[in-house]
């Protein structure tokens, strides 16, 4: 199958490559860019392991091809890291509440859990379990997620009042 | 460090070891993506493999041409059953002493199974190739129901006609796989034929699957220079996979090394051995480069590892002031196309015959007789020891149709019917013995912890309410206490393919006092490199933070029976202990050299050891560690190491009480879970933070199979939930909010008494829900219905009780 040029910016960084058209943006970043963060888990847009930024939306990598990523500024959870390296409030939420396990959803989880909180940086737990149920795990029983993305609201606003 | 002014409680708690809820050490890689699962694994000039399956449950196949296959861009070979039997590898062992075909070998026995492995140089060339390949197929009667199976004249398996004898005893008909007895049959019939009251009931717990977040996978890469083959995959058990894929294929042991890196999840779904594994480890061999198999979601749904699928048919005798007097229990067991159970070999059902539960049940009669259908093989322990969910599942569903008959309370009739504290060890009339327990306190506590006595004044007034046409939604209270049976196993009776179920560790101090440790188990997600570090750092005075586990490479860490069945803390979690206390050993006797006493006079104390009665006369771990490499010490070898291979001689036997509050709107069979609570005592507690993780993740797993998750076929043997879409798994939206609690009753076997606790709340939630939904039409007249209770089966349950008017 003939291949196209793609182009986009993956994590602030410009990438290009050549794919087929068919080659889906999951895929493109996993291998042939080496951004295993996102992960497969059913390719049908059910559990979210494979969820990425993408022009600021959450999509589903496992079924946008590359091509439709044309252009596009797309970040995953490698991204979300603070400039020094360090984890992010969010990343180290997770980690401070027990909301990971087997760390297969957790990239999924990280990434849709930053856009939630730029969508809504004031969310009730209702707003949290709505706005993740598009992303599952099968370890933590969703509780100490959705305590880690509460607390990382908190401390994100209370850090943004400071700032004020 | 004679100026060391920290208290022992400072001390103590520097260390982070057991007790505490110490955070995560995986985390840090896992937050910012940085794990490394087998999909990530990418070796120079690696191919793809991906399976031909079979459309039809039961057919013969005709013919395979692979000739247009070959002929799509990308594709390097296709492999059948005709390339693998010269090799003896068209059909490989189960671990239940029944064989399974890799590749469709004449027939195929469920939809879905492998026909055909084609290898091509990406995934998408290796799909294109699975469309092209062209399979005949001559379609056969299809049985998917285990009880029809046993009377038909179809034969299933024509590779075993004529065998009366299987690998569990005696074989009654063509399509019967075993019948496992446990207890006194004539007693326990004498005892219902004289008890004042019997209840009886079938109680089925559906079919369903482990399905972890990441599907099963590997890499096998055939180093042809150096004979070496190395596999990475999604093992649960990599050891035993090792000595079966030498076994299988007739590679030297040595020449093999597995490597179990960061596994997604596994729940039970990555213990067995797959066609999958086999054909990759072929496939690289064949054409020397490295193959990557990884199963999509529909592959892993249809395939690999199915759970459950038990008809429990049971009678329980009670007095009728409630006393239990004998408990009857025959099981129908549907393991599909091929016997491939992951049991331990003399447990063919498992631990079923922990189906007394937590009561006092002087006699008991088990019966299981394993059946072949035309479905998917496996009867894997989906997060859960070995049957364990079912037995439970069924007494606990026994103990409330008993409550109906005797129009008694369910939560008084299990008290008085629970085994006493005093009656430790408890031996069961199926064969275990119990090693300690305390359940009438942890009822009491759960029981006051909801408001039990409150709760049930609001149900009565619910149901005045329903009745008075105020209402459509009724209310039911899910009780359970159940009793685990975990860390298999003693060597004496547990043994998986031949070996023996112990487990192992290794710890190596460095000069400078950390270390490392190696075991023979594997985390998916449990957090043993946080967890096995804390046991060791309380055993030998080195912070946890300071010591390093590693787990999964076959070349380094010790032979171990892998993670599954709650067996890692209550098996390599006391192998960690007692390699532990061999370094304290010799570092006492170390200590005593240089503090220049006898090796008695010494003692330890947190990180150091202490002359007796001379406080500030001691010597650090760290001191010793350093002491160890560059002392000569007479009749000491230097350095500082241990190995201990545990063989348990005893199970542990966690035991929780949980408690299910639900609203049940019955013209829409909608649920609304109130309240779950969840009570465990799994003996001492290592991390308090992973043990409630564990509880919340095991509880959703619970609450998924109860309510909505099953995999169900139709009578063509037609899969009908081989995606997310069919296949329920909860969102943050409807899994419930879970409280827990505890109490502490340590194993008196155990070297720290732990007992594990990965699937107790699995285990103990299902029959909380679905005893919640009985009791919400108790007052109907609802005896038994069966799982999983979605919607349409509630809404089911409501319009034949008459309740829609």
């Amino acid at each position: 199958m003939s291949k196209m040029h793609v182009k986009l910016k993956v994590n602030g960084d410009e990438v290009e490559g050549l794919a087929e058209p068919r080659t889906l943006l999951i895929h493109f970043l996993r291998e042939n860019l080496k951004v295993t963060g996102p992960h497969v888990g059913c390719e049908t847009s059910h559990c979210g392991a494979c969820t990425v930024d993408m022009d600021g939306k959450s999509v589903k990598s496992c079924t946008v091809f590359v091509a439709q990523a044309q252009g596009a500024d797309v970040t995953t959870v490698e991204g979300l890291v603070n400039p020094d390296g360090s984890l992010s409030v969010l990343q180290e939420m997770f980690r401070e509440h027990h909301g990971l396990q087997c760390g297969f959803c957790t990239p999924g989880m990280i990434t849709r859990a930053h856009r939630l909180l730029q969508e809504n940086p004031t969310p009730t737990e209702e707003d949290v379990r709505f706005g993740m149920a598009g992303n599952l795990c099968r370890c933590t029983g969703y509780q100490n997620i959705v305590k880690a993305i509460l607390a990382a609201a908190e401390i994100n606003n209370a850090q943004k009042e400071a700032a004020e | 460090m004679k100026d060391d002014v920290a208290t022992p409680e400072e001390r103590s708690a520097s260390l982070k070891g057991m007790g505490c809820s110490r955070k995560r050490v995986e985390d840090v890689r896992f937050t910012q993506g940085r794990g490394n699962y087998v999909d990530d694994i990418k070796l120079d000039g690696m191919l793809f493999g991906d399976f031909v399956r079979s459309p039809y449950a039961h057919a013969r196949v005709v013919s395979i041409d692979t000739e247009a296959a070959m002929k799509v861009p990308g594709v390097v070979a296709v492999l059948t059953a005709k390339d693998l039997e010269p090799l003896g590898l068209h059909w490989m062992p189960t671990l239940a002493g029944d064989k399974q075909m890799v590749l469709a070998d004449g027939k195929v026995l469920f939809q879905g199974q492998e026909v055909a492995y084609v290898i091509a140089k990406d995934r998408y060339a290796a799909a294109d190739g699975v469309e092209a390949v062209e399979v005949e197929y001559d379609e056969l009667p299809v049985l998917t129901d285990p009880f029809e199976a046993l009377k038909s004249d179809v034969v299933l398996r024509e590779d075993l006609a004529g065998q009366t004898e299987g690998a569990h005893g005696p074989r009654k008909h063509h399509n019967h796989i075993f019948t496992w007895e446990q207890g006194d049959k004539d007693a326990t019939e004498a005892v219902l034929a004289g008890a004042d009251v019997v209840a009886e009931e079938m109680v089925y717990y559906h079919r369903t699957h482990p399905c972890p977040l990441e599907t099963c996978g590997c890499v096998a890469s055939m180093d042809k220079v150096t004979g070496k083959l190395t596999l990475h995959g999604t093992f649960q058990a990599p050891h035993a996979i090792r000595t079966v894929v030498s076994l299988i294929s007739g590679i030297a042991e040595h020449n093999i090394r597995v490597i179990s890196p960061d596994i997604g999840g596994g729940f039970g779904n990555k213990v067995g051995a797959y066609a999958g594994y086999v054909c990759s480890v072929v496939a690289s061999i064949v054409t020397g480069k490295p193959v990557k198999w990884v199963e999509n979601r529909m592959d892993n749904l249809m395939s690999t590892a199915f759970a459950r699928d038990y008809w429990m048919q049971g009678k329980i005798a009670a007095t009728k002031e409630g006393k239990i007097t004998g408990l009857w229990c025959h099981t129908t067991a549907d393991h599909g196309g091929f016997d491939a159970c992951a049991d331990p070999t003399k447990f063919p059902a498992g631990f079923m015959n922990i189906c007394t539960g937590s009561y006092d049940i002087p006699t008991a009669y088990l019966a299981v007789d394993g059946v072949y259908t035309n479905k998917a093989p496996g009867g894997v322990a989906y997060r859960c020891s070995f049957r364990v969910t079912e037995a439970a599942y069924f007494i606990e569903r026994m103990i409330e149709v008993l409550a109906i008959k005797l129009n008694m309370d369910a939560a008084e009739l299990r008290r008085i019917n629970f085994i006493r504290k005093d009656q430790f060890p408890y031996q069961s009339a199926l064969g275990w013995e119990y090693d300690s327990g305390d359940y009438h306190t942890a009822w009491d506590k759960a029981l006051a912890a909801v408001g039990y006595v409150d709760l049930r004044k609001e149900q009565a007034q619910r149901l005045e309410d329903f009745k008075s046409g105020k209402t459509r939604k009724l209310m039911g209270i899910g009780l359970t206490h159940f009793t685990e049976i975990v860390g298999a196993g003693p060597v004496k009776n547990c043994d998986i393919l031949g070996l023996g179920m112990f487990d192992s560790c290794e710890i190596r101090i460095h000069p400078t006092g950390s270390a490392i440790a190696r075991l023979g188990t594997i985390s998916q997600g449990q957090g043993h490199a946080t967890t096995f570090a804390q046991i060791l750092a309380s055993e030998i005075g080195i912070s946890a933070d300071d010591i390093t586990i590693e787990e999964g490479d076959t070349d380094t860490a010790p032979y171990g029976l892998g993670t599954y069945g709650s067996r890692s803390t209550p098996v390599a979690g006391a192998a960690t202990a007692m390699a532990g206390r061999k370094i304290r050993a010799k570092a006492q006797m170390i200590a005593a050299y240089l503090l220049e006493v006898h090796d008695d006079d010494v003692e330890f104390d947190v990180d150091r050891f202490v002359v007796k009665g001379a406080p500030d006369r001691f010597k650090t771990m760290k001191e010793l560690a350093f002491a160890s490499y560059n002392q000569a010490i007479p009749g000491l070898e230097p350095g500082l190491e241990a190995v201990s291979y545990y063989d348990p001689p005893n199970m542990t036997y966690p035991f929780g009480a949980y408690i299910c509050v639900m609203d049940l709107d019955v013209d829409t069979g909608e649920h609304e879970i109130r309240k779950f609570y969840a009570l465990d005592d799994c003996g001492t507690r290592i991390n308090p933070m992973i043990i409630e993780g564990q509880v919340h993740g095991g509880a959703t797993e619970g609450y998924a199979i109860a309510m909505g998750q099953e995999i169900a076929y139709d009578d063509m043997g037609n899969h009908k939930t081989a995606t997310l879409m069919d296949f329920f798994l909860p969102t943050s939206w409807e899994t419930p909010t879970y409280e827990t609690d505890f109490t502490v009753t340590p194993s008196p076997h155990h070297p720290i008494g732990a007992k594990g606790v990965g699937e107790s709340p699995n285990v103990g939630s299902v029959p909380a829900f679905s005893n919640a939904v009985h009791d919400a039409f108790r007052p109907f007249g609802l005896t038994q219905s069966h799982m999983p209770h979605d919607h349409w089966r509630v809404w089911r349950i409501a319009r034949d009780l008459g309740l829609h008017g």
